[in-house]
């Protein structure tokens, strides 16, 4: 169903709406905002990644001039939440208090500090005196599942969802599930791959680091500003931490430094919120680079088991997926994560005789884990995609032609995909497409050149979704001001991928008016309409639904304002966009005059609100393909070319949906290379900066070539499904692949560095 | 300790302590472009002009500054604009967390060499960590502002 259409609007390269004041540097991130005189807040944190706190003196810190409060485990509710910004009752665990006696990971908060200044601040953290009662640690994964050290030993832990979670076991979630018999199906398979592939805890490293401040307003609320992706959840997340009714909390964002999922946990805002709230005077806290790595909310760590088999003519029958996921001290996102490292890749391949996935997510002292784009489809991914990679070696078959034999078409039911059709999909084309850019045919499996570097092309294929189905809201209210200009005001949060400006698009494409006439505001939980916030790359699928709702109501309404000065009856009437014509009479009135007299003796308020939700979460897809060039004798690999087509639906904003490909790409290739994460014995993380966790430059990259090929989603806006998760997909496997065909070797832990290839042979 | 220095055009005389950053201090005076992304001298984004050369203002004391001149994207409204605009127009520009630090070592850039090629114009600004855009869409900004810049001279 490829409907080509043409629009005003959308589908066009608008230039954002921030666009120039962040070129230029104006002030608009928390940390530009905050008044000066904020109480600098930090917080001492735990040097041992298992450990009781026995006793904690601040007497002397105290007494370090400009210190304002220090606050311990004594200090804060005994009242379990979870960080993780998620509709309620959220699937993560309530395992976690603002301070707590047991400490479970290095870096694990301890106190609380608020002074005027800096200076003072990290003094005073010298001076406070800690004694632990050191326990062992559980540090490794895939014993920690009925371990007899337990992370939340804790009898007031709890699980709100049957997500399979048992703190006495060390399980945030487990569950499984299937279709046909799977063990007969890959039994009767002529060939059959069985490898693990490991991801690791890869860090979202947003070049602005956590940060919130907070101050008390004249109604005696709780404001607190944010840099964050979900400004509903938070204020409701603060509420259960600090034991305080929502209403006396307001929460809002300016412009937002990055968020990648990173700000879908409420990683910051907790600390700060607490100091305001118990000394009534303003306070911020900004996380350090160095924090960020060691104690923030980074991707799953996780194991993924794979078994495909096929028969003799490369016809896949069967996968059974086992996904091992780590959690590490905390729950954030645990029982989600996981599920999409099966149900976000075997639909790939959806004419299966038989699937199964199961998982386990076991807690670990090591760093929590939260939200990370991709969101577990990523090391999904990354395992089934290299096992269908392994598959076509061991097949002696061309991994493009087996894709084809394979893949989803149009219209096809995806079982292990909720059962849902895949209504809009050219994944085919974008496979033809990219095989065509890169030459596939030519250069597949690779060259020598004769030098000791090989050129080699490695492929693969992704998917994810458009928002959690019938889950997550979209909300905007849209309104005609004075002079005829419109207000959009939202709850999605514009992270710096766009959504203010691709949603005026919409509205502008609906009220046929210049997105220069449409002024957008959010997000502030006192102002904007809910929204659960953007992730799960919901925005433009769901918020955009909402926004061609609203506009639809807001033309009525404008119509019925007209019709009375114009003294005829709606269905007489038309609207188009400059005003209202009569069709009987010809006679017209203005935008601007319909606006001034709806501020004059009117009944009938030019301001409408909708809400959308989806029963279906419509899959984009792409295909990426790498040529690169791999220097034997050291390992060393350099990327040639990227190619990526990916089908996104209708690209609202051609320009913005590139950017997002490319940034996604870049990120997908650093954690494919580059981004380690390792722990000492102790529980220690080793990359604690930028300095050790080697994020891509633009040295490392190569030439990146984003293409569209556009499948019209029915149930989206102008057809539209999501763009800003997916992208990240495709370059682990795709350049595993391609490491396989110069070198002989499947690596299948992450990151592959060139020490592990120059050590390979 | 007392220092002198010109911040964008104006003389301004403070009191500081012997360890304050360059960067700290800028933004203390309202320069807050200037952003600090890490604590490692990695990320590029506290990039600011001493002298007209670009230098990471987080790896400097602000005593060094002292007597000198100092210019953040404050001082450069007009080349940020010129410049941003056709950053702006691939939408490169993405979360701009990292622009201020990438556009003026943009701008020093071009003022050494007009025409630099794709691989001078990496190398330059390799110091210049972005985490959204992938790079891609930044290099197509320059590239563009350098043809048009090109064109107009020629015209
Ligand atoms: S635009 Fe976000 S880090 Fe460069």
């Amino acid at each position: 169903m490829n409907q080509e259409k043409s629009y005003q609007y959308v589908n066009k390269p608008v230039r954002k709406k921030d666009a120039m004041a962040l070129v230029t540097g104006k002030p608009v991130y928390v940390d530009d905002i905050a008044p000066a005189g904020c109480l600098v807040v930090k917080v001492l944190r735990s040097p041992h990644a298992n450990a009781i706190i026995e006793s904690i003196n601040k007497d002397i810190a105290m007494k370090v001039p400009g210190i304002e409060a220090i606050f311990t485990w004594e200090d804060v509710p005994n009242q379990r939440f979870t960080m993780a910004g998620q509709t309620y009752p959220e699937p993560s665990p309530y395992d976690r208090l603002i301070l707590d006696q047991h400490v479970r990971y290095v870096g694990d908060p301890v106190a609380i500090i608020a002074g005027a200044d800096e200076a003072c601040v990290n003094k005073a953290m010298k001076l406070i005196k800690v004694t632990y009662q050191v326990l062992e640690p559980l540090l490794d994964f895939r014993k920690a599942k009925d371990n007899k050290i337990l992370v939340h030993p804790e009898e007031n832990w709890r699980s709100l969802c049957p997500v399979g979670a048992d703190n006495k076991r060390n399980l945030c979630a487990h569950d499984s599930c299937q279709d046909g018999d799977v063990e007969k199906v890959l039994a009767d398979c002529d060939v059959v791959v069985n490898s693990t592939y490991h991801t690791k805890a890869n860090q979202q490293a947003m070049m602005e680091t956590f940060r919130t401040y907070c101050f008390m307003d004249m109604y005696g609320h709780l404001n607190v500003v944010s840099s964050t992706q979900i400004v509903f959840h938070v204020r409701r997340i603060l509420s259960h931490a600090l034991n305080i009714s929502p209403s006396k909390i307001r929460v809002s964002k300016p412009r937002i430094g990055g968020g990648f999922g990173a700000k879908q946990t409420v990683v910051a805002e907790v600390f700060p919120a607490f100091v305001t709230w118990k000394t009534g005077k303003p306070s911020k806290m900004i996380f350090t680079r160095e924090e960020c790595q060691i104690a923030s909310t980074p991707r799953h760590e996780m194991e993924v088991s794979v078994r495909i088999g096929a028969d003799k003519a490369g016809t896949i029958r069967a996968i059974d997926v086992y996904t091992l996921s780590n959690t590490g001290a905390y729950g954030e996102h645990g029982p989600t994560t996981v599920g999409l490292s099966g149900h976000k890749s075997i639909p790939l391949y959806p004419r299966l005789n038989a699937y199964r996935f199961t998982y386990d997510v076991v807690y670990t002292n090591v760093m929590s884990a939260g939200a990370y784009r991709g969101y577990g489809a990523t090391q999904g991914l990354f395992a089934v995609e290299s096992a269908v990679n392994e598959l076509a070696a061991k097949l002696h078959m061309d991994p493009v032609a087996l894709r084809e034999k394979n893949m989803v078409k149009e219209g096809d039911v995806m079982p292990s995909y909720y059962g849902e059709t895949a209504n809009s999909c050219a994944l085919d084309r974008c496979l033809a497409r990219a095989k065509d850019m890169i030459g596939w045919d030519k250069k597949y499996p690779c060259t020598d050149m004769g030098n000791g570097k090989v050129r080699s092309v490695g492929v693969a294929m992704a998917m994810q979704g458009s928002g959690i189905s019938g889950v997550d809201v979209g909300s905007a209210t849209v309104k005609l001001n004075d002079q005829g200009i419109y207000t959009l005001t939202i709850g999605a949060a514009d992270m710096g991928t766009g959504c203010d400006t691709i949603l005026a698009q919409m509205m502008a494409e609906c009220m046929e008016c210049p997105v220069d006439s449409i002024s957008v505001f959010g997000a502030d939980t006192d102002a904007s309409p809910y929204d659960s916030g953007s992730y799960a790359s919901s925005t433009t699928y769901v918020t955009g639904k909402a926004v061609e709702k609203a506009c639809e109501k807001l033309k009525e309404k404008i119509v019925k304002v007209a019709c009375q000065a114009l003294g005829c009856s709606p269905d007489e009437a038309e609207f188009n966009g400059k005003g209202v014509t009569c069709l009987t009479s010809g006679s017209f009135i203005s935008l601007e005059d319909i606006a001034t007299r709806s501020m004059c003796g009117n009944t009938e308020a030019l301001e409408v609100t909708e809400s959308h939700s989806s029963p279906v979460s419509p899959p984009p897809f792409m295909v990426g393909m790498v040529e690169i060039e791999l220097d034997r004798e050291t390992g060393h690999v350099d990327i040639l070319d990227y190619v990526a087509v990916v089908d996104c639906g209708t690209p609202v904003n051609p320009n913005l949906a590139r950017v997002q490909t490319e940034g996604g790409l870049v990120q997908g290739i650093g954690m494919a290379l580059y981004e380690d994460i390792q722990y000492d014995s102790k529980g220690r993380l080793a990359e604690n900066s930028f300095m050790q966790y080697k994020i891509p430059t633009r040295l490392d990259m190569g030439k990146l070539r984003v293409e569209f090929e556009s499948s019209y989603e029915p149930t989206g806006p102008f057809g539209a499904k999501s763009i800003g998760e997916i992208v990240i997909n495709t370059p682990a496997p795709a350049l595993a692949h391609a490491i396989f065909n110069a070198t002989g070797h499947w690596f299948r832990e992450l990151p592959i560095t060139s020490e592990k290839i120059a050590m390979a042979d | 300790m007392t220092i002198t220095l010109t911040l964008n055009g104006k003389k301004i005389t403070d009191q500081i302590s012997a360890d304050c950053l360059l960067i700290d201090f800028l933004r203390s005076h309202g320069a807050l472009s200037v952003k600090r992304g890490c604590e490692t001298s990695n990320c590029g984004l506290c990039t600011v002009f001493l002298n007209d050369v670009p230098v990471l203002s987080c790896s400097m004391l602000a005593a060094r500054a002292d007597g000198q001149t100092v210019t953040t994207l404050e001082g450069l409204q007009d080349e940020a604009e010129e410049f941003g605009a056709f950053i702006a127009d691939q939408g490169a520009e993405q979360c701009g967390f990292c622009n201020p630090g990438f556009i003026m070592n943009a701008i020093a850039l071009l003022r050494e060499n007009p025409s630099p090629t794709d691989d001078e114009i990496r190398e330059y600004l390799a110091g210049n960590l972005c985490r959204c855009s992938g790079y891609e869409g930044q290099l197509r900004g320059i590239r563009a502002f350098i043809d048009y810049r090109q064109e107009r001279s020629r015209s």
